[in-house]
């Protein structure tokens, strides 16, 4: 063996198994938004990830000391702009329950009609982000495209894309008129028909399905343990989905949590596409089972005293509200946890074991919202 | 009709001794740990560590109410993903917090104001 031979194989034999920090973030293409991962690999293989968040915390919760509750509402709206109704709704829905107060039916209905809208407006962006995350540009396009006649029902029934301001404590502050529910069925029917074309491509393709499947497995033991929520858990098998626990109009509607059981980001994806179709469906129930009634808020007097943990199903997942009051205008706290908060320790878990390639669609798959989970 | 599990949420005030023992029980009985969160009222620490249950949707939340000196265990040992609720807590709250098993040391956010913030202080 010649000299040259000889010493590139000693350092072959030096690097291996040697351990290396390559760092993921906070600007990373597959990320809309900052957050950092200190990925320790050996040859391709991720051995360990470890976070680090805190690039957009704005500290939106101290703002319950100098808001009164009433303007909290629209404090909480903006914590976050793809998910912002159902913060809205989360935290009113709390206050509400500090206050004792039942909210009138037609605001319920309402309620569950735009949170249905965002959450099937918040599952194609994600969709379109994975598509987009495994280089699929006409899938990505073809989402979007879809997405977009959300967008437009959302404006035309709130006068907003995406920050509504509809919510008020005790209700909400707008109807929809009759000629606006005719339009959402006739636009979410073209949203199913556009979607299964896209269903068949995500579900079959081989490409898509090769870069999916088998890849970020959780198991539901796994899931218990480290508090995933949302479609992260339900796709390991977990039915556990908020909406049953009878906010808004969800007990006048008939639904199943959607579930898968493989826990690999394949199973991610199916979820939120039969999710999208569930909203479809909800959306059709509500607006055939909407009250006549014209009453949209109850009045509300005083100040909030006492102290409430609110839970809804965000597109993400489990959203928790706490807000505690002591008649004051000011609230002594409201806390948001986001479901991006309890998806972060799942997503360390997920990428263990896996190729340097594959993270970046993994990062995806928990459909991380920083801006939620920082506030 | 849609099926509907609501049970009221309960509020379990216990003192800091009983922390870890009842976040055992809460794991042993098949508990998910969904928040931690701290609040400062009247000048005391309210801690407050919520559990779910995912099949009959019960939500208990164990309280503890401590003065700003008192430092309380750490409950990653028990539940691991506590981490990042506990370096909240210490470092937008100046909660005393031992053994954290990754210690962000109050750089979890990277904010420009020195942290932790005091009890009360934002």
């Amino acid at each position: 063996m010649d000299r040259e031979k000889t010493e590139r194989l000693e350092t072959n034999r030096s690097i291996e198994g040697k351990r290396s920090v390559i760092p993921f973030g906070p600007q990373h293409p597959v990320l809309p938004e900052p957050i950092h991962i200190d990925l320790v690999i050996e040859d391709e293989t991720v051995l360990e990830a470890i976070p680090s968040v805190g690039f957009i915390h704005r500290g939106l919760e101290s703002l319950a000391a100098k808001r009164d509750f009433n303007q909290l509402i629209y404090v909480a709206e903006r914590t976050c702009g793809i998910c912002s109704f159902q913060h809205g709704m989360g935290y009113a829905e709390a206050v509400e329950h500090v206050f004792g107060i039942e909210i009138p039916i037609r605001a319920r209905f309402l309620r569950t009609i735009w949170a249905e809208l965002g959450r099937m407006h918040s599952h194609l962006l994600w969709l379109g982000l994975l598509a987009d995350g495994f280089g699929y540009e006409n899938l990505f396009y073809q989402c979007w495209r879809i997405r977009e006649k959300v967008l437009d029902l959302q404006e035309a029934t709130t006068g907003g894309r995406l920050i509504f301001s509809v919510n008020c404590i005790g209700g909400v502050i707008k109807d929809i008129p009759e000629e606006l529910l005719k339009k959402i069925l006739a636009s979410i029917a073209e949203v199913e028909e556009e979607l299964k074309v896209l269903q068949k491509t995500f579900m079959e393709d081989y490409t898509v399905r090769s870069r999916l499947s088998g890849v970020g497995i959780l198991t539901r033991q796994q899931v218990h343990e480290l508090g995933c929520a949302g479609p992260v858990a339900r796709a390991s098998g977990v039915s556990c989905d908020m909406r049953i626990t009878g906010y808004g109009a969800y007990p006048e509607l008939d639904f199943e949590p959607v579930t898968a059981s493989e826990g690999d980001a394949y199973a991610r994806c199916d979820c939120r596409l039969r999710e999208v179709f569930q909203s479809i469906d909800l959306l059709r129930q509500a607006i055939g089972r909407m009250p006549a009634e014209k009453d949209l808020s109850t009045p509300v007097k005083g100040n909030p005293e006492g102290e409430y943990f609110m839970r809804v199903e965000q597109p993400r997942g489990e959203a928790v509200y706490y807000v505690k009051g002591t008649g004051k205008p000011m609230l002594e706290r409201f806390r948001i946890r986001t479901p991006t908060f309890a998806n972060l320790p799942g997503l360390c878990e997920m990428l263990k074991n896996t190729k340097l390639s594959d993270v970046g669609l993994l990062v995806l798959t928990i459909d991380p919202c920083v801006s939620c989970t920082e506030r | 009709m849609g099926k509907v599990l609501n049970p009221a949420p309960v509020i379990e005030e216990i003192p800091d001794d009983h922390l870890l023992k009842r976040v055992m029980e809460m794991k042993k009985g098949g508990f998910r740990l969904s928040q931690v969160c701290a609040a400062f009222v009247d000048g005391k620490f309210e801690l407050s560590y919520s559990f779910g249950d995912d099949e009959t949707y019960e939500y208990v939340t164990l309280r503890v109410v401590i003065d700003p000196e008192t430092e309380i265990p750490s409950i990653t040992e028990i539940i691991p993903q506590a981490l990042f609720y506990e370096n909240e807590m210490k470092e937008l709250f100046g909660v005393k917090i031992r053994m954290i098993s990754v210690d962000y040391e109050n750089k979890l956010y990277r904010i420009e104001k020195e942290a932790p913030f005091g009890p009360g202080k934002d």
